[in-house]
């Protein structure tokens, strides 16, 4: 069963991104990491790198290729999750407790355009029934 | 899209099916996945479906002669149920697929090529066909075929297979063993760098040695591999595919197969001309083995380069490595080539990342003799 948690916001790309005042902390879902498989390395970005929605900023590597992974709003790389360094399979075990990056949003109003936990839910069961 | 006979299986057992070259395939199973699949071949046992590859056979007074006329290996070392790799390429010395040659007479063989290959394969084998003495049957829907690799392998198919599996030479065959009540070619011959055995059945016989193998394997901790842990295990033990360490342009001398291409064999062969020259005058690029020492994962086309940033070659095969932990690749690059232990640069999404020339193959190969 895919999990998705009801406090966050989603994209299509099976990004997920929690914001908390001013700052907000993104990473991939578990439908994602279950898609891509046994993680192997993360390409993070610079930190103070200016993204905009949409972009693909990060790059998660798995044993059967690479994924790129997009930015769920436009704004400031603030912090890059350094633990992932040694360990990105931590993905595979948690993509929800194991973020990728945290970022500082530059326009708040782009949340809107985010999916909800029940829109997401009907898009990953609309995908996984075309997988059946 | 084509199934193999033991489709319903995959699905069952939890596989990921994808589309590979037309056919529908399990890239892993969700109980497993790449990782535990790819070590489980090295430390027990796996099973592959490999019904996609085909088998095509030769018969005729002349059949020895057309084949050798055809590949890079000297078939006329052959003894009855030997079973040897070949390498058949183009008049300009690229490589239009490798194959295995089965010989049962001097007047019977069964060639087995890549399943994306087979109708290529089988026009060029027909545009060369002599006027008379070789006919040629494509038996690839015919025939499910089965890989069953790793150091367990012996001891499974001993407790199914009718012939003692364990005086079984490599690269030797038998056709007239049974695997349960099934009747069966058996090879012992595989992909994965580990011993193992290769088992043709009727089509229609696929599901039935599937679930046996399964079953005798059980004890064993056996588990059904897919497509992803058969290129791992493939290009950790230093195998070739088709399509990426051979190609149109690169042959097999420059992948660094020489011992398959006699140049001088008698009654030459299509490419020899181009082999025998590049043999003499030295190759003008070379595949080599990296290990990345830099942070980062090369893939296949991705580019090679210099201490300076010059481009020296590309990555024919590249990935994560299972059993090495390591990020690894195959350059073809230029010669001279860098020796082992020097350093060799992968250009990773435009920054250039740091390797170390290794000898190949990565992973040592555990075949019985």
């Amino acid at each position: 069963m895919t999990k998705i948690p009801q406090d966050l916001r989603y994209t299509r790309d099976h990004e997920w991104i929690r914001i908390d005042g001013a700052s907000g902390v993104m990473g991939i879902t578990d439908y994602a990491q279950h898609a891509m498989g046994d993680i192997v390395y993360v390409e993070l970005p610079e930190v103070g790198r200016q993204v905009k929605a949409g972009e693909d900023f990060i790059v998660v590597e798995s044993v059967k290729g690479a994924n790129d992974v997009f930015s769920p709003v436009s704004g400031k790389v603030a912090e890059v999750n350094e633990d992932l360094d040694g360990a990105p399979e931590l993905l595979n075990e948690d993509p929800y407790a194991n973020w990728l990056v945290k970022l500082e949003p530059s326009d708040p109003k782009e949340m809107d355009s985010l999916l909800d936990p029940a829109a997401y839910a009907k898009l990953v069961e609309e995908l996984e029934a075309e997988n059946e | 899209m084509k199934r193999t006979p033991m489709y319903e299986q995959h699905v069952a057992a939890g596989g990921r099916m994808v589309d590979f070259g037309g056919w529908e395939l399990p890239v892993q199973y969700e109980s497993s996945g790449i990782k535990a699949e790819h070590l489980n071949v090295r430390s027990k046992a796996g099973l592959f479906d490999v019904s996609h590859m085909g088998e095509i056979t030769v018969e005729g007074p002349d059949a020895g002669k057309w084949i050798s006329k055809l590949v890079t290996n000297d078939i006329t070392v052959m003894k009855d149920f030997q079973v040897q790799y070949n390498i058949m390429c183009t008049e300009s010395g690229g490589v239009v697929d490798d194959l295995l040659v089965y010989r049962y007479s001097p007047e019977k063989y069964l060639l087995v090529v890549n399943a994306a290959n087979v109708e290529k394969d089988w026009d060029w084998f027909s545009t060369h066909l002599p006027a008379d003495g070789v006919i040629i049957e494509n038996i690839s829907m015919k025939t499910a075929e089965a890989a069953l690799q790793g150091p367990a392998a012996e001891a499974i198919l001993t407790k199914v297979c009718s012939i003692d599996v364990q005086a079984m030479k490599f690269f030797t065959f038998t056709d007239s063993a049974t695997v349960g009540s099934i009747p069966a070619i058996v090879s012992r011959t595989g992909y994965t760098g580990e011993d193992g055995f290769e088992i043709y059945v009727p089509w229609e016989k696929g599901p039935e040695l599937w679930d046996l193998l399964l079953e005798a394997g059980k004890e064993h901790g056996i588990l059904p591999i897919g497509l992803g842990a058969r290129d791992s295990l493939r290009f950790e033990a230093g195998l070739p595919l088709c399509g990426h360490e051979y190609t149109d342009t690169i042959g097999p001398l420059e992948a660094g197969f020489g011992f398959f291409v006699k140049v001088d064999k008698a009654g030459g062969f299509i490419g020899q001309p181009v082999l025998k020259r590049q043999k003499e005058e030295g190759l003008k690029r070379k595949i080599v083995g990296l290990r990345l020492e830099d942070k980062g994962v090369p893939r296949s086309g991705m580019e090679a380069a210099d201490e300076s940033g010059r481009i020296v070659g590309t990555v024919t095969s590249g990935g994560y490595c299972p059993s090495l932990d390591a990020n690894m690749a195959l350059c073809c690059v230029e010669t001279p080539t860098p020796g082992e232990g020097e350093s060799l640069w992968v250009m990773i999404r435009d920054k250039a990342k740091k390797g170390t020339v290794v000898k190949r193959p990565f992973y040592d190969r555990k075949y019985k003799k």
